[in-house]
């Protein structure tokens, strides 16, 4: 097993001089990725921060081919890229390996991208799909989707006197993926590597799709210091708002348990978008989110203990 | 050696996609463009092709799939039809800022609502103005010859553009007709395999495609593609040269039918223009001079070649199977452009025929050539052929 240094020092597919926002994580997560890919790999972005910053015309921030298309069809262009693969190498006129990688944010993945994505899990393509998560359309300048987590506050379903913020929890994407019986589904962060790099691997290594979730806070709508992405991502872990989680072939495995799991609002102070959350009316909602966590928690341990495959 | 084969339409395009053999198909089923992929899809169950195919679960994905495939390197191809082509849309406009030169057989279809599965130009005539190459067949052999020719117009190193090659939904997609398949070898030949100068595949040369860009490049960017487009005529006609061996056919901007001494003529598209000369050898038959023009290549559109060919005809009209609501229809918009530079100018009449598969008969034909030599025609107004009263 390679050490946090070796991952980080290899040389990959991403050149420093992209215009990621200060103290961004998803170049981290990018690292991880192909870092752990030891073939060739070619990549399908869809519209989203990662996109934007890495390849203003005449520039790109890619060393690898990749390719853009639209904001939700990064699973279908994926499909393509797999098929291509497969037939111009039936046909001799290619001779590597490669990784085929599909990328996007979490609004082209559990919102607009969704039907692409599950075609595309269902199909058994051999990609891995990789979604960089932060909770909302944070490229645009936070807009709710289907990842923000109950009670954020966001433009498009703001906190105000009559309003706490998103009145739903988020969808579980994981299970979701899982539920097509892929190889493997994970979810990771961007604070442990190791733990992504070698889901990451397990990810390249599977017998068709692979679904990788990874946290991705992001310091510009999510608004906290952009020292502390890192840090928020280890709260997120540590609270088990954000569990380290893998299923393997349909089984659950939980990759890390907090020895003291946090209160929730570990997380949530110093975050912007649930500053209203701490004003004495809208407690019930830190208290009703602690219960959901601790439920999805305990639900999970106990498909783990059950051995039952998803 | 030919053969001679009863297909319809749809079977007429599967053969070509036979013929070419391409390195993946991806499609969605939809009426009327459905047998194209089920034709297919049996020839790759048989190992009649080898072609890797994606059973996509929308048209946005299909589309999405075969840029994904185009970009990686493959000759790819997709096939679809009215609200296929509706979902795809996003897509399909991204495909010429792609430069990637994908063929889609479209098997026109009246867009909904009302929902209606039948024959009209809506679909493909909402798709004009984002830069594919739009070339409309009258029957099968025409579609077949179509798609022998798009293939080798899209990968033109000067081009590099999609191409749509429309067919008319039922009316030409599920009738049978014969249609002469030519030898399999020489088609091969002619349409070679696509040779990308860049692909994703090609990993040693790894290269950015579908980037973002900003007001200071995204224009130069639509220019290169109308630089594209302009090539597009020439490569026609030299290609339409060379597929002329093999079938012994030409492969001309529009047909010009009875044209040269007409005292009137129409404008149609597709195959409603074989009921059109069938009335117009049955009034020449009777002494009447008309005439008829068909349309083939549709983008770009060959406005000095049409200018030429109208000028001398006192009297044109111009019938439409689709409509452009609260503008000129769409045939008769570029045939007015196209006379606009002369200095004496035919009449014009516009007329809208034929939208959700009302049929379109001689008599109704017959009836438009009289009233043009008649001259009762009015260029600002739009009138409809089997309108129920």
């Amino acid at each position: 097993m390679a050490t946090l240094q070796e991952i980080m020092s290899k040389p990959i597919g991403l050149a420093p001089g992209h215009r990621m926002c200060s103290g961004c994580g998803i170049s981290a997560i990018v690292r991880a990725i192909l870092a752990a890919s030891d073939k060739p790999i070619i990549i399908a972005n869809s519209t989203g921060c990662l996109e934007v910053v890495t390849t203003i015309y005449p520039y790109s921030a890619w060393k690898v081919p990749w390719v853009h298309v639209t904001f939700e069809n990064a699973a279908a262009v994926a499909s393509g890229m797999e098929a291509a693969y497969k037939s111009l190498r039936k046909r001799g006129k290619i001779d590597k390996d490669v990784n085929i990688l599909a990328v996007a944010g979490d609004g082209g993945t559990y919102d607009i991208g969704f039907q692409a994505l599950s075609g595309a899990l269902e199909r058994g393509h051999n990609f891995m799909y990789v979604v960089y998560d932060n909770e909302g359309y944070m490229n645009t300048g936070n807009q709710r989707s289907a990842a923000t987590p109950y009670g954020a506050n966001t433009t498009t379903v703001p906190a105000g006197s009559k309003s706490f913020g998103k009145p739903q929890w988020r969808k579980n994407i994981v299970e979701i993926a899982a539920a097509h019986r892929i190889p493997y589904a994970a979810q990771a962060t961007n604070h442990n590597l190791i733990d992504l790099y070698k889901k990451a691997k397990k990810g390249f290594e599977a017998d068709g799709p692979a679904f990788l979730a990874v946290l991705q806070p992001c310091t510009t709508n999510w608004k906290f210091d952009p020292a502390l992405t890192m840090a928020y991502s280890k709260l997120a872990v540590e609270t088990n708002f954000w569990p380290l989680y893998e299923v393997e072939n349909g089984k659950i495995h939980v990759n890390y348990k907090p020895k003291n799991r946090k209160p929730v609002e570990e997380f949530l102070k110093g975050q912007g978008r649930f500053k209203h959350l701490f004003k004495a009316e809208n407690k019930h909602v830190i208290e009703k989110m602690q219960t959901m966590i601790d439920e999805e928690w305990e639900r999970l341990l106990k498909f783990e203990e059950s051995g039952i495959e998803l | 050696m030919s053969t001679w084969k009863p297909l319809s339409g749809t079977q007429a395009v599967a053969e070509a996609m036979r013929q070419i053999n391409p390195d993946v198909v991806a499609a969605y089923p939809i009426t009327p463009q459905t047998p194209i992929v089920e034709f297919f899809a049996q020839y790759v169950a048989n190992g009649v092709v080898d072609t890797e195919t994606i059973p996509v679960e929308s048209e946005h994905s299909a589309m999405s799939a075969t840029v994904g495939a185009a970009a990686a390197g493959a000759r790819a191809m997709c096939a679809t039809a009215s609200q296929g082509l509706a979902l795809m849309w996003e897509v399909v406009a991204a495909v010429p800022g792609l430069r990637l030169p994908i063929v889609m057989p479209i098997v026109n279809r009246a867009l909904s609502a009302p929902i209606n599965i039948h024959c009209d130009h809506s679909d493909s005539m909402g798709a004009t103005t984002i830069g594919w190459i739009q070339i409309f067949s009258e029957n099968g052999q025409e579609a077949y010859e179509n798609m022998l020719l798009a293939i080798r117009l899209a990968e033109h190193p000067d081009i590099l553009l999609p191409v749509m090659v429309m067919q008319d939904g039922f009316i030409t997609g599920h009738s049978v007709e014969n249609v002469e398949i030519f030898d399999d070898a020489k088609v091969r030949a002619f349409v070679g395999t696509r040779k990308p100068d860049r692909y994703l595949l090609d990993v040693e040369h790894p290269y950015t495609i579908g980037p973002l860009a900003l007001p200071d490049y995204y224009f130069e960017i639509k220019r290169q593609q109308e630089e594209a487009m302009r090539h597009v005529k020439k490569v026609y006609m030299e290609t339409g040269k060379e597929l002329s061996k093999i079938t012994g056919k030409e492969y001309p901007y529009f047909e010009s039918y009875k044209l040269d001494d007409a005292d009137a003529a129409i404008v149609i598209l597709s195959s409603a223009a074989g009921t059109a000369k069938d009335t117009v050898d049955k009034m020449r038959a009777d002494g009447k001079k008309v005439g008829l023009l068909k349309p083939k290549l549709f983008r770009p559109f060959p406005y000095k070649e049409m200018r030429k060919a109208l000028k001398d005809v006192p009297v044109v009209g111009v019938l439409d199977r689709s409509m452009a609501f609260g503008a000129y229809a769409p045939v008769y918009a570029e045939i007015k452009n196209a006379l606009f530079e002369l200095d004496k100018r035919p009449k014009l009449q516009s007329y809208v025929f034929g939208l959700g598969g009302k049929d379109i008969f001689k008599s109704d034909i017959e009836k438009v050539f009289n009233e043009l030599l008649s001259g009762e025609v009015n260029s600002e107004e739009e009138r409809y052929i089997g309108l129920r009263g």
